[in-house]
């Protein structure tokens, strides 16, 4: 049976402020199989656009009878004000905003971890690429450090990864081979295209030479590691072909965790 | 036009405080035609005048501001000369400057006028204005300086808005150079700073918010240093926000610059870390940087590194704080805190109240080039009265600015003002509460 009647009679709002796919839909797939009903907005196109503010679209959204939200939003912090301002009773689930938290995507990444791996305790995990702009980068770190993981690693240039990212409990380095070595887990993280115009990065080419995640480099890590990327994967940019489709990578199981994590999390809210 | 002449007053049994002199004593204080006559014992002839009973108040030179936005013109929707002005004299603020990043900008001598004539009608506290540096804030043109003296300006400034142009830079410093007109500038480099929210540190990291470096303030002091000195123009750097800016600033002095600088009074109490969870009252320019960076603001204000204090009063409408923190309006209300933040810094620092407040009334006064901020015979009766000991807490309701927009929102604060006097008028005194 892939239905229960969990949420059966609530509302949920899908309000993606920013375009995404793979996540609106495994929310929407979620919420589907706890037979709530879904409403899919994508605000970008309506309100915002006409000078609504966000707090407005949120009452009137709210006056509709809603549940739930489930926000994505391009602002740091965008849930968490929507959150202090809905009327009580109504949840409000981060769904990635900005650069700063992806939640549900860290507690997917760390079921899939616990999954092939007996316990986080042993573990070394490098997160590879864009981490300054990443909002799955920062929920991870969060997560694998309250998870007892001792040591977190993260690599990229310097313009991607700055060192002030040690403050945040991490090792930080700039060569990706010397990030490799030895690591249980490696969660690759996807490089936007427009930080490959020449402020950031001189071009893509020159990324995957630098840190392309390669059959050859993935030796270097240890032979049971495995490899996981938050999707959509850009082939040949971070992650060689045979490394996404190959024996140690977990990036399909990943997205069907996906919709089993979103479930459990909106079953805890929706009862609580 | 100035202010209409007052009546004679006499002010009975307060305790004067001389920042000049950092003394403090009992003293009555008599004044007609707008000036302090007598201090200590009021001569004959004021039988007949009005009394201001000072008794437990210490009575200060009136507080001179180097930062309040009026938001007139073209902002009246978060604030009005009204507002702001009583606001002003209730927080004991009696001269103050205000920038020129209006709408329009004050780049024309008619708008000048104009707003100096509506702030002398209004009679409440004494407005300098600071002309725009280039026309239109852009950043491109001289402004017309000589004329806009003329109108009342006393400085000129880009405000926040940046000049990126060095080369134009370099001639708006010669021009104000060649008639010593003084340049106050607020050193960001442009480009570091561009889309910066937050200062660049744990706290943004940790959040996700886009940073602005130290590096975007210490460049930029770099260039103003070496174009002042090449130039001669008469410098003062606005709104210093980290340790290296303040060594930068020591350093210049040593070598013979002879430039001045303030602080934000918000900057000397606070941090990045006060920036909580996306507070956006904490979202203000320059960035809250961090505690070692706060400390040595404070450091460097009690060793007057740091000639003077400003509120840098910007009020902001609620439904411009009602945003995720990078979309907010920066900025925070600040007339009515500027003398309860100076005490409790003074009192953290172990600092006598009198040297204290000389960063908010006699320094500054010596920056905008006005006789200000001093208690003397024949000095004009600028003055504050406030009970040290009175306990407030900043809210809607104790505010009197129409702007309520700040981090300290319900923190208490010691010290209060009782009575503000202007050219020897009493402009504002508040009612004793239960």
């Amino acid at each position: 049976m892939k239905k229960v009647p969990v949420l059966r009679g609530k509302s949920v709002f899908n309000l993606f402020f920013e375009n995404s796919t793979r996540t609106r839909t495994t929310f929407e797939i979620a919420a589907k199989r706890l037979s709530a009903d879904v409403i899919n907005l994508n605000i970008n196109a309506s309100s915002a656009s006409k000078g609504e503010s966000l707090l407005d679209t949120i009452s009137n959204l709210s006056a509709m009878d809603a549940d739930m939200f489930v926000v994505r939003h391009a602002q740091s912090g965008a849930p968490f004000l929507i959150a202090s301002h809905v009327r009580e009773g109504i949840s409000v689930i981060n769904a990635g905003d900005g650069r700063h938290q992806h939640p549900t995507q860290a507690l997917l990444d760390m079921y899939t971890i616990r999954h092939y791996k007996e316990s986080f305790t042993g573990l070394t995990v490098v997160i590879v690429g864009d981490v300054l702009h990443s909002r799955v980068a920062r929920s991870q770190i969060h997560a694998l450090s309250i998870l007892g993981v001792p040591e977190i690693r993260v690599v990229g240039p310097k313009t991607l990864v700055p060192d002030s990212f040690s403050r945040m409990g991490v090792r930080v380095f700039n060569r990706m081979e010397a990030a490799l070595e030895g690591v249980d887990v490696v969660s690759m993280l996807r490089l936007q295209n427009e930080r490959m115009d020449g402020g950031l990065l001189p071009s893509a080419q020159e990324y995957y030479k630098s840190y392309g995640l390669t059959a050859e480099r993935l030796a270097l890590a240890k032979p049971d590691a495995i490899v996981l990327h938050p999707g959509p994967m850009n082939r040949g940019v971070e992650i060689e072909s045979s490394v996404a489709d190959g024996s140690q990578s977990v990036i399909l199981p990943q997205v069907t965790f996906g919709i089993a994590v979103r479930m459990a999390v909106m079953s805890i809210l929706g009862v609580g | 036009m100035a202010h209409p002449v007052a009546s004679p007053l006499v002010i009975l049994g307060g305790t004067v405080i001389d920042p000049v002199t950092c003394r403090e004593f009992r003293a009555d204080l008599a004044i007609e035609g707008g000036v302090i006559r007598a201090i200590g014992r009021v001569p004959d002839g004021f039988a007949d005048a009005r009394r201001i009973d000072a008794t437990g108040l210490m009575v200060c030179p009136g507080l001179v501001d180097l930062s309040a936005r009026l938001r007139e013109p073209g902002y009246e929707y978060k604030a009005t000369l009204e507002s702001e002005l009583a606001a002003a004299v209730a927080g004991g603020v009696t001269s103050l400057a205000c920038p020129p990043d209006t709408d329009p900008p004050l780049d024309e001598p008619g708008l000048v006028e104009m707003l100096k004539y509506r702030a002398q009608t209004l009679a409440l506290s004494r407005v300098y204005p600071v002309g725009a540096l280039t026309q239109g804030l852009g950043g491109e043109r001289i402004t017309e300086m000589a004329e806009l003296t003329e109108a009342g300006c006393v400085a000129f400034s880009q405000a926040d808005h940046p000049v990126t142009d060095t080369r134009v830079l370099m001639r708006t410093m010669q021009y104000a150079a060649s008639f010593d007109f003084p340049v106050w500038l607020r050193p960001q480099d442009p480009f570091l700073a561009r889309g910066g929210v937050a200062h660049s540190g744990e706290v943004a990291t940790r959040l996700g918010l886009a940073g602005i470096p130290v590096c975007a303030e210490t460049i930029a002091i770099d260039t103003l240093v070496t174009l002042a000195r090449l130039t001669g123009a008469r410098l003062h750097l606005c709104r210093l926000s980290s340790a290296h800016a303040v060594e930068q600033v020591r350093a210049a002095r040593a070598s013979g610059l002879a430039i001045t600088c303030d602080v934000a009074i918000h900057h000397v109490h606070l941090c990045d870390i006060d920036i909580g969870y996306f507070d956006a009252h904490s979202h203000l320019v320059p960035p809250l940087r961090s505690v070692r960076d706060r400390d040595a603001l404070r450091a460097a204000l009690a060793d007057g590194t740091i000639d003077a204090a400003c509120s840098d009063h910007t009020p902001v409408d609620e439904d411009a704080k009602q945003m995720p923190f990078a979309e907010s309006e920066a900025g925070a209300t600040g007339l009515e805190l500027l003398l309860p933040l100076t005490l409790k810094w003074a009192a953290e620092q172990s600092l006598d109240r009198a040297s204290a407040l000389a960063r908010i009334t006699c320094d500054p006064a010596r920056i905008l080039g006005v006789s200000a901020g001093r208690i003397e015979a024949g000095a004009a009766a600028d003055l504050c009265l406030f009970d040290p000991m009175e306990d407030w807490v900043v809210g809607p309701t104790t505010l009197v600015s129409q702007g309520k927009n700040t981090p300290f929102s319900g923190l208490p604060m010691s010290g209060r003002v009782r009575h503000t006097v202007v050219a020897g008028q009493p402009v504002f005194s508040r009612a004793w509460s239960t």
